[in-house]
């Protein structure tokens, strides 16, 4: 396509709801999408009526600081919550409680197979209410849902140190993995629980975030609702702006949309200049000013995360990283697959080989099934008979007498045959039998 | 008449069953149909209820009629902050306050007008026309909460609700010879008040005499977990303020040497003897220059506002952008440019660096004295139609309060002086530290007893 060479520069910010019992800063029920009918779950305060003030979720904090610990990050003990001034319908009171340039957390970082991405910061904010456009007798009408209106929303936000649309598949999932191990959010994507923003851009020099010398542009695209679609989205815009690029021009810096019907980005608007929001401090909520003591308690409070998890088994039962992480995505079994992996190790089984079955499905594992009866049926199934080398040559000799056309391509160099010789050989010894001599058998007659 | 009874008094009959609720209402109802319609103290009046406040006898403020300026949330009733804006808007909760005092057993008499979105020290601002000043109508009764000054002084309520940003409970109550408490920011709730400037938007009560405003703020404060800058240190019986003796007190005395108060010296010092006469030793003191307080309030307030008015988008409450009075335009317009990117850290941080200046000169001021006083305001009652055409008409009439205002300190303006040609008054204002009320009413209170400047001390 392209003779140039141009490297992925991206950063991600990922909006999550936290599901808190109450909103984020009225008493109201926080369960949107679970509400019957629009509008139920407000009040004088979500509505942002006049006279009605925030009063804080302290839970709220607690989660997103234990996010924050998660990920490494450092706590800022005074912090605050400011306004963020824009105009839109679902946004009541004409301004966002967010957070500005306090943050509760920040510098932390999480671990990818690509390498470590940065945490710029985490912040908690409130989330707005929901436009439907309808129509209704004929009228095309828009309405607002306010269920939605100030569910807590906690934003983390990376430096710009992805370098790979599978790199940002990996951590956004990673991310996904963590808070739903930390039971803060269900991090639901088409429910848009979980929302996904990249911004992106390209530079010939491979390392350009560490180095600190980040393209003069960047393309923001939003509605981003798959991990799919985010590696989609990164992909199609490192060719478009390739082109841009080796056409001797600057990519535009704006925002996009992901169409997922055509799999392309559209532009929705161009950032000319920062927006100005107006941010202050909110006079409403007074500074939150936490103890060292209160974070390390949230600190010993962390259930153990999956990259600990993957490290620790690899360690204990010399499990491979790989299914560690896969078997890790699965919420609520850890000590499950704790207790297995303890007994194959005691009757010397393979807990790989183990994992291998299980994430392929040949183990189904039945609630009332204990952990011993699980491995015996396991070993029952690896189990394999005493064959001795004399058994194994006239079977050999009896597949060549009987299909010499294949085995003459065999050995003139269509070794994919290997598998039908394989499999006659088996048939013919009629017992389990470790598949692997059977497979060197044949490569020696190469 | 019954109109003319204090809170204190009207409680006292009442038990006694020398008078019942329901004819002091119906007083007090009289006295709003006779005087409303010239002066335009009410916005709404609230006739179903005070038929009904007979039922809340036996309830602490038995059924008593008490006004409540028009931004205060009052479930059911209008409340259109004095602007058409809001004027089809009916809340549909309580502000704490009005749940407080009507669980205490008031019955909100009426909603009383005020500059519109409290932006103002003359009621010249209501979208609704301005208020008269009961003492003499060819005078404004201040502002903001104009109404509630001039319906106690008018008698057409036995007691009143205000909210102060800078002055504006206790500049009317000056103006119009009333009692006004400013309670400290974060004792009294501010849930349910229609917000102006949420840093120092505090609700207090307008009265009689000093020993009504300690009884009601007796039911008025406390922690509220609507609003999360309320206090949640202890509520202390304020009358127990009351009657105590000032002996030994250390009084510092502001501004009164300023020359651009001369004029009004001759009126300050009798109270500064009679407080000495009291056994208060009173002496002369410097505080920060007030003019500076006004532009740290001017940026802060402004900013405040047109963050609070965003919500008003032509999107809800049936009226758009386009019924805002001038004033609030401006305010807007400045509060928008203050907090813009490149100027909010030279206003909006700057302002909020001074406003600390002040804070600590108060703390360096309360080492050395128990309250400070000053005058209420730089003069009487101005006469109708002065704030047109002065965009900073209400900073200036409350200068002598914004530097306090700005730092959260508890007031109390009680009346000083009247003139006996013109009926108008002056206001003393005693401040004390952070939570210091009682010390306020302990003051004022002392000094209501020792002269009859209040109009109706001289029916006891």
């Amino acid at each position: 396509m392209t003779n140039s060479t141009y490297h992925l520069v991206c950063g991600l910010e990922v909006h999550a709801e936290l599901k808190t019992a109450s909103k984020m800063f009225c008493s109201c029920v926080n369960d949107p999408f679970g509400a019957a009918e629009p509008n139920i779950h407000t009040c004088p305060v979500c509505l942002g009526m006049p006279g009605a003030l925030p009063v804080a979720n302290q839970k709220a904090i607690e989660w997103t600081i234990k996010l924050g610990l998660a990920l490494g990050c450092e706590i800022n003990l005074f912090s605050k919550f400011d306004r963020k001034h824009y105009f839109y319908p679902d946004l009541p009171k004409g301004y966002q409680i967010s957070q500005y340039d306090l943050p509760f957390c920040h510098d932390g970082h999480l671990e990818t197979s690509q390498g470590t991405v940065r945490i710029r910061r985490i912040h908690l904010e409130e989330d707005t209410g929901k436009l439907q456009h309808k129509t209704i007798n004929g009228q095309k009408v828009s309405l607002i849902d306010f269920n939605r209106s100030s569910v807590p929303l906690v934003e983390v936000v990376t430096e710009a140190d992805i370098i790979s649309p599978e790199q940002a598949k990996e951590y956004s999932k990673k991310l996904r993995q963590i808070m739903r191990q930390l039971q803060i959010s269900d991090c639901d994507m088409e429910q848009g629980t979980m929302r996904l923003e990249a911004n992106i851009s390209l530079s010939p020099n491979p390392q350009a975030a560490a180095d600190d010398e980040l393209p003069a542009y960047k393309v923001e695209v939003k509605n981003i609702n798959s991990f799919r679609f985010l590696e989609q989205a990164i992909q199609f815009e490192m060719q478009r702006q390739t082109l841009v690029l080796d056409a001797g021009e600057m990519p535009t810096q704006e925002t996009r949309g992901w169409d997922a019907d055509h799999n392309t980005t559209f532009p929705q608007r161009v950032k000319e200049d920062a927006e100005d929001y107006r941010y202050f401090p909110d006079p409403d909520l007074p500074p939150i000013q936490l103890d060292a003591a209160q974070i390390e308690t949230w600190r010993s409070e962390l259930p153990e995360l999956p990259a600990a998890r993957v490290a620790r088994w690899s360690n204990k039962f010399g499990v491979e990283p790989k299914y560690g992480q896969l078997l890790s995505e699965e919420l609520g079994r850890e000590s499950f697959f704790e207790d297995i992996f303890t007994r194959l190790i005691t009757i010397k089984a393979d807990p790989n080989v183990w994992a291998n079955f299980y994430s392929n499905k040949k183990i189904t594992v039945k609630s009332h099934e204990n952990i011993d009866d699980l491995a015996s049926k396991f070993v029952e199934m690896t189990k394999v008979d005493e064959m001795s080398g004399v058994e194994l040559s006239p079977i050999i000799d009896q597949v060549i007498g009987e299909f010499p056309q294949e085995y003459e391509n065999f050995k003139s160099g269509k070794t994919a045959l290997i598998n039908f010789l394989i499999g006659q050989t088996l048939k013919k010894l009629g017992k389990k039998v470790d598949v692997g001599r059977v497979k060197q058998a044949w490569e020696a007659k190469l | 008449m019954l109109r003319n009874l204090t809170l204190t008094q009207a409680l006292a009959a009442i038990k006694t069953g020398e008078i019942n609720t329901a004819e002091i209402t119906g007083d007090v109802l009289s006295s709003i149909e006779a005087q409303n319609p010239t002066l335009n103290v009410f916005l709404h009046v609230n006739r179903d209820a005070a038929l009904q406040s007979e039922k809340m006898t036996s309830q602490p403020l038995a059924g008593l009629p008490i006004a409540f300026k028009d931004n205060i949330c009052t479930k059911g009733l209008p409340t259109t902050a004095a602007s058409t804006l809001l004027e089809k808007f009916i809340p549909p909760y309580d502000a704490t306050v009005s749940r407080r005092l009507k669980t205490a057993g008031a019955t909100i008499i009426g909603k009383t007008n005020l500059d519109a979105w409290a932006h103002g020290s003359s009621t010249e601002t209501s979208q609704f026309g301005t208020t008269l000043n009961p003492r003499n109508p060819q005078h404004l009764p201040g502002g903001s909460s104009g109404g509630s000054a001039a319906a106690v002084a008018g008698n057409m309520c036995i007691a009143s609700m205000g909210t102060e940003t800078a002055g504006s409970i206790r500049q009317p109550a000056a103006w119009c010879g009333v009692v006004g408490l400013k309670p400290t920011y974060g004792r009294v709730s501010r849930s349910g008040l229609v917000a102006m400037a949420s840093s120092t938007d505090s609700p207090g009560p307008i009265t009689k005499t000093v020993a009504d405003a300690a009884l009601m703020l007796n039911y008025l404060a406390g922690h509220d977990p609507l609003d999360g800058t309320s206090s949640t240190q202890d509520v202390p019986d304020y009358t127990a303020s009351l009657g105590c003796e000032i002996k030994g007190m250390k009084i510092g005395v502001l501004y009164l040497e300023m020359s651009e108060l001369a004029h009004l010296k001759r009126f300050y010092e009798p109270v500064l003897k009679i407080l000495a006469d009291l056994g208060a030793e009173v002496e002369f003191t410097q505080a920060l220059d007030p003019h500076y307080a006004i532009s740290v309030y001017t940026v802060i307030q402004r900013a405040e506002v047109s963050s609070n008015l965003g919500r008003y988008d032509g999107i809800r409450y049936g009226q758009d952008r386009t019924y805002f009075g001038a004033e609030a335009k401006r305010r807007v317009m400045l509060g928008t440019y203050t907090l813009s990117k490149g100027y909010a850290d030279q206003y909006y941080h700057q302002a909020q660096k001074v406003r600390t200046l002040f804070l600590d000169d108060y703390d360096r001021l309360f080492q050395k004295y128990d309250v400070l006083i000053s005058p209420t305001s730089p003069g009487f009652a101005k006469k109708i139609g002065a704030s047109e055409g002065s965009a900073m008409f209400g900073e200036l009439e409350d200068m002598l309060l914004e530097p306090s205002s700005i730092t959260g300190l508890p007031g109390i303006s009680v009346p000083c002086y009247r003139d006996p040609d013109t009926n108008l008054f002056l206001g003393l204002n005693i401040m004390a530290p952070m939570w210091r009320e009682d010390r306020v009413l302990q003051v004022g209170d002392a000094f209501e007893q020792a002269t009859l400047w209040n109009s109706w001390r001289q029916h006891d």
